[in-house]
Order: C-alpha cells, then structure tokens, then sequence
C-alpha cells in the first residue's frame, strides 16, 4: 500500500506566493501535473525516454537558438560559416556537437519510447490521442531532421536534399512542378537552403513544441499506462487516490534524475570522445563543401532515416513510374497513425499476452534493425534481397496485427500492479 | 521494514543533488554565454590598423577605421599646443581621471597624445556614441558645425547629436551632456609617422 | 599516463563500436597512419613539412595561423621566421598564393585542405602519401594506389623515392591470363630511409589531423572531466531516488 509521508508543503500561502496565484495558477498547476499527479509505481527502465525526449527536444531548442547566432543560411557562405563555428567561435565547436549528437539522441530515445508503447500498449484505449499525436510529433521530428541536416551545405546535406526532394518528383502529373515549387529553383540551391532554415528554426520547432504540450495533456488526462497494462484509476482509495498511484514529484523526479544522469553520460560521452561517432552521426563527405557536379561515391541518409530509405529502394519501379518505392515509404509511417485500432488482443502488455505477439514483435526489431542496415550499405549484394524481405516483414507485423493479436493466447491480468523498481 | 523517514537525510542528499545539479547548470551555461564573446574572426578584423600620417598636414585631420570605429587623428598647430594647458577650469575632467585611456597616455597631462602634434582619439561621443566633428578655427566654428561656438572657443570637437564639446585633445567641456573625455585607444609608433592604433606603446624610459 | 589509457578506453568504447560496423571499402588496405594527436612534437614538425612541401598548393583556409602556434606552442619568432608566408599576418588563416593557371597544370585546383583529415581519414592520408608509383600513361609519371589517376604530381619523390607497380598473372573468365597490379616496390629509393619517410608522412598526417579540428585534444581532456562531473551527480541521484523510494512499498 502506498502511504506518503506528507511531503511537507511550503506553508500557507501568504505574500507573494498568494499574490501571484490568485492571479496566475502556478500552485494549482504545480499540483495537477507534479505533485498530485499519480503515476503507476511500477515505472521501469522503459519509462525513462518520454522525459528525456523532452530534454532533447530543449538541448536542440537552446544550442539551436545559439547556433542560429553565427550561422550563414546562404550557399555561398554556409559551409564556411559552419566551420567558423567550429574553429572562430568561442565554445561554437560544443554548441555544435550537442546539436548534432542531440538529433540523433532525439531518434534513439523516441524509437525506443515508441517500442515502450508497443511493448505495454501504451496506445491502446484510452491513449489512441496520445499515440496519434506522438506520431505526429516523429512526422514532424524527421522533417526537421532532414532539413537541418541540409543546413550545414556539405556533399552529404546536398545530395541528401536532392534525393530526398526527388523523391517527390515520382508523384504522377504534378511531381516536376512541385518539385520546382519545394526547391524554388531548378537544382538544389540557395533558395532551397534559405527557406529550410527557415522552416528548421521558426516553423517546425515551433509546431513540434506545440504538439508536445497537447502530447502531454492528453497523457495527464487519462494518466499514464504501466508496464502492467492496468488502469489504476480503476482502484482508489478513500480520498480518491489510486491505490497503485504515487505522486509524480518527488517520486518519479528523483526517478527521472537518475535516468537523466545516466544519459547524459553517454551524451556527453559522444560529444567529446566521438562526436562524429564513426560516420554515422556526421558523415565524413559531409566534411567537403556542398558540390553540384560530383555525388559522393556513396550516399546513405543519417542512421534514424536508413530503415524508411532501405523500404524505399526495395521496391522495384514498375508501370513506368517509381512511385511505389515513395508510397512504401510512406505508408510505413501511415500505417503507425493505425496501431491502436489493428491491435485486437483483450490486454494491453506483453507481460500478459502469449507467444505470438511477442514473435511477431521480436521479428519487427529484427526486421527493422536489418532495414536500418540495408539502408547504410550499398544497394548491391544480399543488401536489395534483405531490405526486401525486411520491408516484407515490417508491413506484416501491423497488417496482420489484427488476426493474430486475436488468436494469441493471454494470461489473466491481476487486479493490481505487480511490483516496482 | 521502517516507516520512519529520516528528514534529515533527505533534506541533505536533496540539497546535495540539487547543489551538483546546480553546479552543471552553471558550468554548461558558460558556453552559451561565452560565444558571444569576439570570435577569432573578429580579432582578426579587429587587429591593429597602420596610418601613415606623413601627408598629415598641420592643423589637419583625418580618419580611420579601427575595430569599427572611427578613429581621429589630429595634426596640432603649436598654438593649439601652447595653450592646451590654460583652460582646465573650463573642463569637467582635465587630468583625465575618470575617462579611459592608456597610462602612458594619461600621464602626459593636457596633451593627451605620445607626440605633442599627433593626437589620436576615438570618434566616438562619450554621451551616446555618436561621431563628433571637428571644429578647429577658433572664431569661424559656425562655418563647420552650423553652430556658433562663441568667443574664447580654443578649437575641438561638437557633437551635432546633443551639443557636447571637447577640446583638441578630447578633453570635455563642463554643461554639456558628454560626461568624461573622449576615449583614446592603444596606440605606438611605427617610426615617424606610421602609427600603430591597437598596439600598446612600449613603456617610457624613466 | 593513466590519463591517456582512460582517454583511449574511452574513444575505443565510443568509436570502436560504430567503426567496426562500417565495413571496409574495396581496392587497396589502408595503411595504419599510427597518429597521435597530443604528441606536440610531432605535430611541431608535422606544421613544417606542411609548411614546406604543401603549402605552396594547398590552402588551410579554415586554419588561423596564431591559432596553430598557439595550440602547437610554436613561439612567435619561429613562427614568423618559419612558417608563415611573408605577406601573411599571424591572426591570417593559411591561404595559398596559387596563381589561377594552377586548374591548366594540374586539370582541378589543389583542394583546401582544412578539413581534408576528416572526410577522408588519417589513414587513408597516410596510404595515400606512401601511394604513388610511377606510370608512365600520367601526366606527372605518377599515379596513385588509392586514388586512381590521381591529378597530384609526387611532391615528396625525392624524400620517398619512386615506387613500381607489381603485377601478377591471373587467369581471365576466356580462359587467357590477364595482368592484376598486387601492389608497388620501391624502384629508386629517395633521400630518407623507409621508417624516416614513415615517420615525416605521420607527422604530415597528423599535422593534418589537428587542422581538421584544432580543438579535438582538449575536447577530449575536457570530456574526462565532464564524465566524472557526471558519475558524482548520478551517485546523488541514485541515492536521493533510494531515499525517496523507501516510501513505495
């Protein structure tokens, strides 16, 4: 049973406190979402990513906001200014590694926060909003992505931006138009450059706080899921309180404190040992200036996009178009806006569901692990046959989520959360 | 096990977590503030700047260009010179006490300057920044700023933004807006008449 | 000492990983250029040959010349005296006064090369330096094992030496035999012994090394002491949240 001592609070309300909240309700917010906000106890390891995407999401915003101080977004000056940075600025070489190490922290922990939901069915009923606008908040992420990624103009960014807009071109009738209308000119160039920093600065970041904030009030609305897979709200106590609640703050702040420590021990581990961590976080022919006249001999978009762009090359073109390869690609991320009405299985965790989901999971990370790999490599080899039967692997896992979730045997579901970490 | 929770404990391993946290937070905002010091680029462009001065003629002035700042030097006559001393009671600060300049420069009293005839000083009004202009006829200062400077004006600077004055060696007059002495930069020289604005004068031999 | 073995640890942990993930590319093994990064002496020498035998076409436009004297503690006056071009001043960065025919006589302008240690590689720098053998089909008389027709003359034949190719048999898929180059041979050896001409081309390397990123030695000592920053806040951390825990049962 949980029984809290009381943490002490600060006192009555008196002076200033009292003034402000009469008019701004800092104590009742500070209530609602962290003292009296009850979290299921048992929390584990998983439960960590949701906070520490926010704490990525606010490196990104502050180094951004400081590197947006001296960089150049025009074609002719980007890439030297990118180096000034590096070299002229005071400290520009930390603000940016810790922009760079952070868009690829920010795709580690949200793949893994999204693998969390999968493995406890986080987006199951009640939580298809807070599911639906995660995805969008991933949409939106590998869109900002892609365009900061161009910012810094070297071979890497301007190839990378010139496939990637390409692929638009594959869409029938209007494709070369809008093609021209997303670069604004006829080859990937200043303008192109221009108005992705602007997107990557102003509009993106801005709608992706926004999505967050409504993230967050959707989970505080029907309170967070546990790796149980049970409603809490369903057992309180006298005053209301779910008996396998706890306070948020300080519980899962202290909780959260630990997890924050241990991450950015390997953050900071990245940016000052391996910032460039072997090619896969900045890619070496990115260290050349943007060239219009001479591909790198290999291009292979960031890790955090190679598992869509393997899907994307796997689908051969046919009737004379390759616009199935971009349609693949983007069903695969559609296709997640549907999870919580394909799962059909009565429970919610997989503590509690039987083998089959858990194959069919077990085979999607392997799946999708192999599709970020055959995404890395050069399309020649096994690499096409693996990405295939990886893209195989993937739709299957949610087209046939309905049949099987069904079939899978479960195990009963205790009344109660069984322990805590 | 106890029920009993040990306050004090908590209290220090909060305070000791929060001090830690505290002390990071600290330490990683050093950077962010840090870099908006000058870069190397803009030490680089700030370096020091040469003038060769040998077309200066006397009673002239010319400008140039340091760290993005005007920057006046003057070629005095040795009337002006002679008479640099003589109207401190005039002056807000004639030993120079509150204004900014290098040690070698304030040590040369009135004159301001290493050579008697070679003044350099920052155009930049000590009031609000703005470029004052140089008024040096001492009974026709109308013809150049369009204000009339009145009788006994031994030749300076005006500042056309809120009037203040200054005398041929920055020094600022009393009743007007600027309140100390135009700022004299690091400057040496080079020979004759190179001078070196930014590099510091080697001390004088005592 | 025991700085360094962590520093190692710490990098191997870190780059060890993803480095053995990327696989090699075909042609030619790299040669190990054995750089070190915070040898000062190695670098000292490797800013002269650069200075020497380089400069002349390559730029390091990214590279302040008081910069590196003051990361490479090269005094002033040997700086002047030595490295710099007359017309340079020392906050200038490393520019090239290469006349414009330069794109006539070498068919591409001598790239820049700041940054050229981080899109390619020590390693790769250091095979390419030991890499060019004579062929005649060239218009220097040289190629390159690593960089097939290769527009950059042999700058350093008098230091190495001019190599060879070796060529061996094999049979072809109409059954004939074709020729497959295996590797070079030194053919008139140069001024230096192999190990010297090792020796200058890893100093040269990691010269270059250094200018890709002037700051990545301290980088790397700061780290250490970030990480351990870092170790004490997650003890506090760790026992504040077991403190805080004994309430949840």
């Amino acid at each position: 049973m949980a029984s809290f001592p009381e943490i002490p609070d600060s006192g009555e309300r008196s002076g200033f406190s009292q003034w402000i909240n009469e008019r701004l309700p800092v104590a009742a917010f500070w209530k609602k979402h962290l003292s009296e906000y009850y979290a299921p106890k048992n929390f584990n390891f998983w439960y960590f990513f949701g906070g520490l995407a926010i704490l990525v999401l606010v490196n990104q915003l502050i180094t951004g906001i400081f590197l947006t101080m001296s960089y150049k977004p025009t074609a002719a000056e980007a890439f030297a200014s990118v180096e000034y940075i590096m070299r002229d600025v005071r400290w520009g070489w930390l603000l940016r590694y810790m922009h760079s190490t952070g868009a690829s922290a920010f795709f580690i922990v949200i793949y893994l926060h999204m693998f969390r939901a999968l493995l406890y069915g986080s987006h199951r009923k009640p939580r298809e909003l807070i599911w639906i606008f995660g995805c969008l908040i991933f949409v939106l992420l590998m869109a900002e992505a892609f365009m900061g990624y161009v910012l810094p103009w070297g071979n890497m960014s301007y190839w990378g931006a010139q496939v990637i807009v390409s692929l638009f071109s594959s869409l029938p009738y209007i494709g070369q138009s809008l093609v021209e209308w997303i670069r604004g000119d006829y080859y990937i160039a200043d303008a192109t450059l221009n108005r992705f920093f602007a997107l990557h600065v102003a509009a993106l970041p801005l709608a992706l706080v926004f999505l967050v904030v409504v993230h967050l009030a959707a989970l505080h609305e029907v309170g967070s899921n546990n790796p149980d897979g049970i409603e809490i709200k369903k057992l309180k106590d006298a005053k209301g309180i779910p008996l396998d609640g706890i306070p948020f703050h300080p519980y899962y702040t202290v909780k959260d404190l630990v997890g924050t420590a241990g991450f950015l021990l390997i953050f900071c581990g990245i940016i000052f040992f391996a910032p460039t961590f072997g090619g896969l976080f900045l890619e070496e022919p990115n260290f050349e200036p943007a060239n219009a006249l001479q591909t790198p001999p290999h291009i292979a978009p960031v890790w955090y996009f190679t598992p869509y762009y393997a899907m994307l090359r796997a689908v051969p073109s046919f009737l004379g178009t390759q616009v199935w390869g971009v349609l693949v690609m983007g069903a695969a991320i559609v296709i997640l806006f549907f999870v919580p009405w394909l799962d059909r299985s009565p429970v919610k965790s997989i503590r509690y569901r039987g083998p089959i989901f858990k194959l069919a999971l077990a085979v999607f990370v392997v799946a999708f692990v192999m599709l970020g790999v055959c995404g890395m490599k050069p399309p020649s080899g096994i690499y096409p046959q693996l990405a295939k039967i990886g893209t195989f692997l993937y739709f299957a896992f949610f087209l046939l989520m309905p049949w099987y979730t069904r079939i899978d045997s479960v195990k009963p579901v205790p009344e109660r959360v069984t322990g805590h970490a | 096990m106890s029920d009993q929770v040990d306050h004090s404990r908590r209290r220090l391993l909060t305070a000791a977590t929060v001090g830690v946290g505290a002390v990071g937070v600290a330490f990683t905002a050093v950077p962010f503030l840090a870099s908006w010091q000058p870069s190397a680029r803009a030490k680089a462009l700030g370096a020091p700047v040469e003038v060769d001065a040998s077309k200066l003629e006397v009673g002239q002035m010319m400008k140039v260009v340091w760290r993005g700042q005007a920057v006046y030097v003057v070629r005095r006559t040795k009337e002006v010179i002679d008479q640099m001393g003589k109207h401190d009671a005039l002056l807000v600060d004639p030993g120079s006490d509150g204004s900014i300049q290098p040690d070698y420069i304030k040590s040369e009293g009135a004159l301001r300057s290493i050579r008697p005839d070679y003044w350099i000083g920052l155009a930049v009004c000590t009031h609000l920044g703005c470029s004052p202009l140089g008024a040096f006829e001492p009974n026709n200062s109308a013809q150049v700023t369009g204000v009339d400077l009145g009788q006994g004006w031994p030749g300076g600077f005006y500042c056309p933004c809120h009037g203040s004055k200054f005398d041929l060696s920055g020094r600022v007059f009393k009743g007007v807006p600027a309140p100390t002495n135009l700022t004299v930069p690091p400057y040496s020289f080079g020979g004759d008449t190179r001078i070196l604005i930014g590099v510091d004068s080697a001390p004088k031999k005592a | 000492m025991l700085k360094r073995w962590v520093l190692l640890a710490a990098s191997w942990a870190f780059v060890g990983l993803p480095v053995a993930a990327v696989a090699e590319e075909g042609g030619f093994a790299l040669m190990h250029a054995g750089t070190d990064i915070d040898n000062l002496e190695s670098l000292q020498r490797g800013a002269r040959n650069f200075m020497n035998y380089c400069s002349g076409c390559h730029s390091l436009k990214y590279l302040r010349y008081n910069r590196m004297a003051e990361d490479l503690k090269i005094p002033e006056a040997e700086l002047a005296a030595n490295l710099m071009f007359t017309t340079d001043k020392a906050f200038d960065t490393i520019n090239v006064a290469m006349p414009a025919e330069s794109e006539v006589w070498f068919g591409k302008q001598p790239p820049d090369l700041s940054l050229i240690a981080r899109a390619r590689g020590t390693d790769y720098l250091y095979s390419f330096l030991h890499g060019f053998y004579a062929d005649k089909t060239r218009p220097w008389g040289v190629n390159n094992l690593y960089l097939p027709a290769a527009a950059m003359p042999h700058v350093l034949q008098a230091q190495q030496g001019l190599q060879k190719p070796v060529f061996k048999s094999e049979p072809d898929e109409k059954g004939g035999a074709r020729m497959v180059m295996t590797g070079v041979e030194m053919m008139t050896p140069g001024a230096m012994k192999p190990e010297e001409y090792d020796q200058f081309v890893r100093d040269l390397v990691n010269f270059l090394d250094y200018a890709g990123e002037p700051i990545k030695s301290r980088r790397q000592a700061l780290g250490l002491w970030v990480t351990l920053f870092l170790l004490v806040f997650f003890a506090f951390a760790y026992l504040l949240k077991k403190e805080y825990w004994k309430d949840i049962h």
